[in-house]
């Protein structure tokens, strides 16, 4: 029988206490923070001034809202990222957003710098989802075009690229390849720079839930949902359109601008009619989701069968 | 297991289980458990529990011939009668919920959508199934024309299983499984098959050559 006699660990072995204590500082903090995205009602309100283009259709329940939702990086089922959020995705501070490309001000800035210097506006949007239901949401956000003149875009800049985190370990439905991760989306410089773009850091008044995009989103109105890509960790301007992420998924069933519109149908279901969520009756799908008056202008002369 | 098959509250509790996804989507619609979306959720409850009844009527022989569990083919016609009610009402809920019997809007979607086109077709497939399921038009069909005619079966599963898979936007999980499932179903049956041919042609075959050996007039 072989007995071990030197079999202590050398120093260099031994977890640092400092380290070990501060694991469980983490842990503590960990679950302190499940807590506080468990919907206790302890979110963090938002003081905000009331922005223009809001429309006074009755809100969607706030609780639907934050239960029904397509974020494929927190699960495939609509109740999946309210479910799988609060044991996964954390804390969303410390967050950070890097500025990259076409622009005289690239750099990456935290959540506070990049929020604070703008004023919140409430917003109250309608939501159309491509797969034919919508909702109607209040909002709290800044506009896209004033945040994005802060990085000074050069005359290359025709178009923003948006990059969602990629973190398996915060989103679980990345650890599955369903669609090609990080999740990417886009727009034309003239539709980011359109007073309409918003970029969401709250709903009802509080911060965004991670269900819903937390910290920071997109909201492009006239724009199919799956446009207003969540919790943002990069911006780049660039001189060409970028492949979005469905786009590469189905090239067929997702183009890069993905305007509302009742007339153009997806290959696999009618666009015609949206199902509001909490009603009963199928009501008619608007051009552009209702924004027509705002935003048909900067797709003059385009064919918007062909550019779906 | 065969003897306790058979007692005779088997098959009323068979019932009794077949209607608990329906209980189970009545509690959820009475309770809010069917979400923002509840005709949504109601539809695909539907779909999903028509297309399992669908399998587990399937399902019925290779389970009854592997295990010798004979009883198993008394319960075969209401599985099957499940699965069309299961089907029936899953069609319902598109017709009357989901599109609130808007007819062209249903027209068009038949027409326009292979999905919808290959749900529909497997709807009315089953239609002649579930009329002739009772004993008086076995009898007025005659064993072989009735066999004959339920293997339409063998098509609309395949219909239901694809018209699941061309719906789902991005993730097949659920409809790969279902496929498989079904595959291994109707594989069973091809190679049952085939051992059958191959013995009743060996069989066929030495019938054929013992009177040529010992035939007088040869």
């Amino acid at each position: 029988m072989l007995i071990r006699s030197g079999s202590f660990p050398r120093e260099s072995e031994v977890t640092d206490k400092a380290l070990w204590l501060d694991r469980r500082r983490f842990l503590a903090l960990g679950a302190a923070g499940a807590l506080a995205l468990s919907g206790t009602g302890a979110e963090a309100a938002l003081s905000t001034v009331k922005g223009p283009f809001s429309t006074d259709e009755p809100p969607t329940p706030q609780k639907d809202v934050t239960t029904y939702n397509n974020f494929y990086e927190l699960g495939v089922d609509k109740s999946d990222p309210a479910q799988l959020a609060p044991s996964y995705f954390g804390k969303t501070r410390p967050w950070s957003v890097t500025i990259a490309g076409e622009c005289a001000r690239p750099g990456t800035l935290g959540y506070e710098d990049l929020i604070r210097p703008h004023k919140l506006e409430e917003r109250i949007y309608r939501l159309r989802c491509v797969e034919a239901w919508s909702m109607v949401i209040p909002w709290v956000g800044i506009p896209l075009a004033e945040v994005l003149k802060r990085f000074e875009p050069n005359s290359r800049a025709k178009y923003v690229e948006f990059t969602t985190l990629q973190d398996p370990e915060r989103l679980p439905g990345q650890r599955r390849a369903v669609i090609d991760w990080p999740y990417v989306e886009g727009l034309r410089m003239d539709e980011a720079m359109h007073p309409l773009a918003l970029l969401a850091v709250g709903l009802y008044g509080e911060e965004l839930l991670p269900q819903n995009g937390a910290p920071i989103r997109l909201v492009v109105p006239w724009k199919y949902g799956f446009k207003s890509i969540k919790s943002i960790v990069r911006i780049r301007f660039s001189e060409t359109p970028s492949k979005t992420a469905w786009m590469k998924a189905a090239p067929r069933e997702y183009g890069f601008y993905a305007n509302v519109n009742p007339a153009v149908d997806h290959p696999r279901w009618s666009q015609a009619s949206e199902r509001r969520i909490g009603e009963f009756l199928r009501r008619k799908t608007l051009p552009f989701n209702g924004y027509a008056d705002q935003v048909a202008s900067l797709y003059t002369g385009m064919d918007l069968a062909a550019n779906y | 297991m065969d003897k306790l098959l058979r007692r005779s509250w088997v098959k009323p509790l068979l019932f009794g289980l077949c209607l608990i996804p329906l209980g189970l989507l009545g509690f959820r619609a009475a309770s809010g458990g069917l979400g923002a979306n509840p005709i949504e959720a109601c539809n695909r409850f539907l779909g999903d529990w028509a297309l399992r009844f669908l399998l587990i009527a399937l399902a019925v022989t290779p389970v009854r011939e592997l295990s010798g569990w004979n009883a198993l083919a008394r319960w075969r016609r209401m599985l099957g009668l499940f699965a069309f009610a299961y089907v029936v009402l899953h069609f319902s809920s598109y017709v009357g919920l989901d599109q609130f019997f808007d007819w062209r809007a249903i027209g068009r979607e038949i027409v326009k959508r292979r999905y919808i086109t290959l749900g529909m077709l497997a709807v009315l497939l089953l239609i002649p199934l579930a009329v002739t399921s009772t004993d008086g038009m076995v009898r007025r069909l005659g064993g072989r024309r009735w066999r004959a005619l339920h293997r339409l079966v063998y098509v609309i599963a395949p219909l239901g299983v694809t018209h699941h898979w061309m719906m789902v936007k991005k993730d097949i999980t659920e409809p790969a499984i279902h496929a498989f499932i079904l595959a291994v179903l109707l594989g069973w049956r091809v190679a049952a098959r085939l051992r059958h041919n191959g013995a009743t042609s060996n069989r066929k075959a030495a019938a054929c050559s013992a009177p040529q050996s010992s035939s007088p007039l040869s």
